[in-house]
This record gives C-alpha cells, structure tokens and sequence, in this order.
C-alpha cells in the first residue's frame, strides 16, 4: 500500500470516524446539559424566538455600526479567509467532484485561474492573520497552543493544495498525498480544539439570538 | 469552583467552549479602548474559570484531569483576578454583542462574580460591604423601614404630594434604587406625583423598596435572591397588578428576567421599568404633560436597553414631551457604558480606571451640543453627575423620571 493509497482509504475512514464521534461526543456533552427554566413572560413567543435566532446566525457575520473603526482589519482578514476557503472548497472542480463521489451532488466550478488567484490571497490574510495573532498584545494574550496549531492544519492543506494545483517542486502525487494527509489531520483536531467553530458559531449565535429575544435584547 | 460551574446549562457551557481567540470583544470594551491594556479583554477576565469548566464539567473534563491539561483553580490565584472581574467590567454586554461566536460575556463575568464571592474575593471597599448590609438589612446603606418610612413622609410633606406607604391592597407597587435614597429623593416625589396624577391605587412597600440588588453585582447568589423575593413578596402580598422597578439598570434586569426563576413560578404581576411604564401611559393619554420647549441628549442605561430590550420608551417618552432629541454617535443598543454599572461605581480604587472609561461617554455627548443629558438610570446619572464634575461640564444631567413628573398637565 503507497501513501496515497492509505490517504484516500484507511487514513481517510480514520479521519472521518474521529471527526465525526468527536465532534458528537464535544457538541451532545454542551447541548445534554440540564437546561435551566426561563419562568419571566417573554415578550415574544416561541416561534419569534426561533425567528430571531436563526436570524442572529447570519446577522453576527456584519457587526455593528459602532464597532467598525476598531476592528476592521479583523473583520476584513477573516472574512478574506474565510470568504477564500469558501471559493477553494466550493469552487475549485477537484473538490466538487470529491464531494459528488461521497454526497451525489454536483455544481458548476469557477474557472481554475480565479480559485487560483482566490487561493493565493487566502494564503496571503493567514499569513497575515499568524503575523497578527504573534504580534497583537491582546492576541498574543489570548493565544495557546490550540490557536496555533488550528492555524498550521488549515495552513498546510491550503499551501499543498496550491502546489498540488500548480504541479510544482514537486510530482503530482506527492502532492497530492500530502494534501489529503493535512486535510486528514486537520478532520482528526477538528472536533477537540478551536477548530470546531464551524458547528459551535451556528449553536452558539442561535442560542444567543432565541434567549436575548425572549428579553426584547439586543442581538 | 464546583460549585461555580456544577450549574451550567447548555447556553453557559456553549459559551465556555466557543472562543476562537478573535479578540474582538476587547474592541467593544471601554477599559480596554481607554487604556490599551490588553488584560481587560473580556473573555480574558474570566480565564481561570473557563479553565475550571474544562476540567470540571467540560465534554472532555476526564481527560483534561488525567492528564494535567488544566490545573485546579485555587482561591489564591482568583486574587489576581479580582480587578479584572468586578474594577474592569460594568456587565454592560456590548463585548456580548460584537462576539461572533454568540458568546454572552457579560453573563458569564456576573457567573464569575458567584464564586469570587464566595471566595471571599469581592471588594471590600466597598462593594461587597454594601452586599453584606443588604444581605442582613434589606437595604446596602442599612437604611430600616422605619427611616425609609420617614423619609417618605418628609419627601411628601416638602413636595406637596400625597404619598401611599404600606397600603394593604394596591394595583401599582413602586421600587426605588439606594442611589435615589441617598442622592436623589426627588425621584419617589416625582414617582408620586405621576401616580397621583393617574388616579392609580398604588403604595410604597417599606418591606420591599430597594430594588438596587447590589448583591447581584457583588456575586453573592443567597443575598440577591433574598432581596428580589422580598419585594415579590411585598408586592404580592398586596395584590399588585405591577411592580415598577426604579431608574436603575440592574434592578430591571434582575426583576424582569430573573424574579420568577428565583419564585419559582411565573410572578403574579407585570414587571415593568419605569419608562416602559410611562411610554404606555404617556401613548394611552394617563399621562398628560406640557410640551418641553428644550433640545437634549439621551445616555442609555446599558442594563435597560442593550440587555433589558427596553430601549424604545425614553424615545416615545421625550417625543411626547416634544424635546428636540440629538442622539449621541453610538446610542440606544449601540451605546457606550457610561463606565459605573455593575457596581464598578461602588469601588473606591477603581475609580481612575472608570474616570477613563467614561471619557468616551463624555466625549460622545460632548459632540451632541447638547447642555442638557437625559438618562433613566440613576447610577449612571450620578457616574454622568460625577464624571460632568471632573471635566468641567455646563451640562444639567436630568432624569427622565422627574422630568415627566415636572411636566404634568393638571
């Protein structure tokens, strides 16, 4: 068995099989806690409620009015990086066509030269991002080791799949390989560090929404 | 610190776990865009006990003990916390507002402020003295039924307004805040006068009058219960149909919101905050003023609008007084603390780093123009009084309150 071959068989079950009963175990063990009773009359009913929350989802991606000057370079680097692995992953023809193997669904891809580019500036704001989180005094604060790492595993599938699409320095399988292996690495963390925002921001935001419109709070 | 975290709910423990280390609250927080002290980021004042969580309660709690990945949070290391979590934060909740991953920082610093003081740690100069008067009086300036009684009677003799005081049955129970005791008397004149003017059935209870609940903000769990069932208590003893909470932020938040999880049952009457109670009256025609031929400011109460969803009364009450209102930049949900809630106004050796603080709040109303500010708080009126003071204003800060209460029509 190559490299390869464990990649994209037992390295890729593994990955998933952790990904999956971690994150399971990390989300079922916040959302099982006894829920405490809310008994104050609401001043919106259930239904608003929901409303409310699945609005908060979406509405914390554009913060407020009175934020903005101070953290616009914050929003303005993570969005890029975001936004940039958005268009990668759902963008790039590789990935659809990974994603129709496993999931029947299918797209139109952007043409490879733009998720080219799209991947050379999202590379560029992680970069950017790392300097920040070193040099920022609050960042540098905040940080542990999680923080820094989570940053290395996405790191590494975004700059091997750049080389694995420009077939450069090295071959073509190398590249290949060690792509799928960092994106496997990354699958294996995911559901134990800060990685796991991509599920807890929706939890989260919701939450925050249903509970501040029982208030008639800000959200 | 079990006993801290042992009662997290699900919305608690989502927040505990959520952080990405964005950074952005400290954006949103006045002591840090004052000081630039990277130690007053939110979510980094209440660190040791998102360490606790992890390693009491947390999905992975057994791995984080046995194998030494957070330690045990002792009581001598919380000392290191105590400026950053009660001299430092106001729980004015704009760091829960800007936090993209839903966290309510805000509430999770007054969840830390239980087991600091149970620790022993809450500032004893003299926050957590007012708690412990409140604790054993009902009152955090000691003050009896009986001086509460007198002052009552000596408030209506001097303003000329018939005063109910431990009536046995009453539609309508006022509260008052210990600042308006000490500081602002004129606002249970003018709480009268209103009521008076209504044909309302009201009373005073002068067992369940101060609704400031300094308790809450010291952390101590046992004495803000006690003092919110107190006034349920007293206000249902009497069959009040509702009870009306003061010009005081957290007052509101902790009757509104929390009263009935501490009965144990919804409350047999509407809660409302004083100018939710006069916007309805002032919009049904109870309330009848004069126009105010005057052009003002308005400083949100954090507690009453941000986190009370309170924010549209003093709006509907100044427009109905026809005051030319020129909003501060940042207002209503979007406003900055004025610097003093959350007890911060109650301890001495802070008071440089709330002077700072406020310096946003100044200079925001400083650009209105305006030489008049309104609030319907009387801790950040007397933070505004203060503040004004120091930095030399010609400003009048006026409540809201009274200045209805001055602008009845007969």
């Amino acid at each position: 068995m190559t490299l390869l071959d464990f990649a994209r068989g037992p390295g890729l079950q593994g990955a998933w099989l952790i990904m999956v009963a971690g994150t399971a175990w990390r989300v079922s063990g916040i959302l099982l806690l006894r829920q405490r009773s809310h008994l104050a009359a609401p001043r919106i009913g259930f239904a608003g409620r929901v409303r409310v929350g699945l609005a908060t989802v979406f509405t914390r991606f554009v913060p407020r009015r009175t934020f903005w000057p101070r953290i616009a370079v914050s929003v303005g680097l993570s969005s890029t990086f975001h936004l940039g692995l958005a268009v990668i992953v759902l963008g790039g023809a590789p990935h659809i066509l990974l994603i129709h193997q496993f999931f029947w669904l299918t797209w139109p891809n952007l043409p490879k030269g733009l998720v080219a580019i799209v991947s050379g500036v999202t590379l560029a704001s992680m970069i950017a991002l790392l300097f920040r989180r070193i040099y920022h005094p609050v960042l540098r604060l905040l940080s542990k080791a999680d923080d820094y790492l989570s940053w290395l595993l996405v790191f590494l599938p975004v700059l091997t799949g750049i080389l694995l699409s420009g077939e450069t320095i090295a071959s073509y399988s190398t590249w290949l390989t060690m792509h799928i292996l960092s994106v496997e690495l990354m699958m294996v963390w995911l559901p134990f560090g800060k990685l796991l925002h991509v599920k807890l921001a929706f939890f989260g935001r919701a939450a925050m929404g249903m509970n501040f419109a029982r208030k008639g709070a800000a959200t | 610190m079990r006993g801290f975290v042992s009662d997290f709910g699900p919305t608690a423990a989502l927040s505990m776990e959520s952080c990405v280390h964005c950074g952005r609250c400290a954006d949103a927080c006045q002591f840090y865009v004052q000081t630039g002290d990277p130690r007053y980021t939110p979510i980094h004042k209440i660190a040791p006990f998102r360490q606790a969580y992890a390693r009491e309660v947390g999905p992975f709690a057994m791995f984080y003990r046995l194998l030494g990945l957070a330690r045990k949070v002792t009581a001598d290391e919380l000392t290191k916390w105590q400026d950053l979590i009660y001299d430092s934060c106001n729980m004015c909740g704009r760091c829960s507002l800007i936090c993209p991953m839903g966290i309510d920082i805000a509430d999770l610093v007054e969840k830390a402020r239980h087991g600091m003081y149970r620790a022993g740690l809450a500032p004893s100069d003299y926050l957590g003295l007012l708690a412990e008067k409140e604790q054993a009086t009902g009152s955090p300036f000691g003050l009896s039924t009986t001086k509460f009684r007198e002052m009552l009677n000596a408030i209506a003799d001097q303003h000329g307004v018939a005063m109910h005081v431990d009536e046995a049955t009453a539609d309508i129970v006022p509260t008052v805040s210990s600042i308006d005791l000490k500081t602002y008397p004129g606002s249970m004149a003018a709480i009268a006068k209103i009521l008076n003017h209504m044909g309302e059935s009201w009373t005073f209870r002068t067992d369940g009058f101060d609704a400031d609940n300094v308790s809450l903000t010291a952390g101590d769990r046992d004495g803000q219960r006690k003092t919110t069932l107190g006034i349920v208590q007293a206000a249902a003893s009497c069959g009040a149909k509702t009870l009306l909470m003061p010009e005081c932020g957290h007052a509101f938040t902790e009757m509104r919101w929390e009263a009935a999880n501490a009965f144990g049952k919804p409350l047999p009457f509407r809660v409302m905050q004083i100018t939710e109670f006069l916007a309805e009256g002032l919009a049904d025609g109870r309330i009848r003023v004069k126009t105010v031929k005057q052009r003002a400011t308005y400083h949100d109460a954090c507690q009453i609008s941000r986190r009370g969803g309170a924010t549209a009364g003093p709006r509907i009450i100044l427009e109905a007084l026809g005051v030319d209102l020129h909003e501060t930049e940042d207002t209503g949900d979007s406003n900055w603390c004025c610097g003093g809630g959350g007890g911060v106004a109650l301890i001495n050796r802070a008071a440089p780093l709330r002077k700072k603080a406020f310096e946003i709040k100044q200079r925001q109303i400083e650009a209105t123009g305006m030489e008049t500010v309104y609030t319907s708080c009387s801790g950040c009126r007397q933070t505004l009084d203060h503040g004004g003071k120091a930095a030399q204003w010609n400003k009048t800060v006026g409540s809201l309150l009274e200045l209805v209460a001055d602008s009845l029509r007969p």
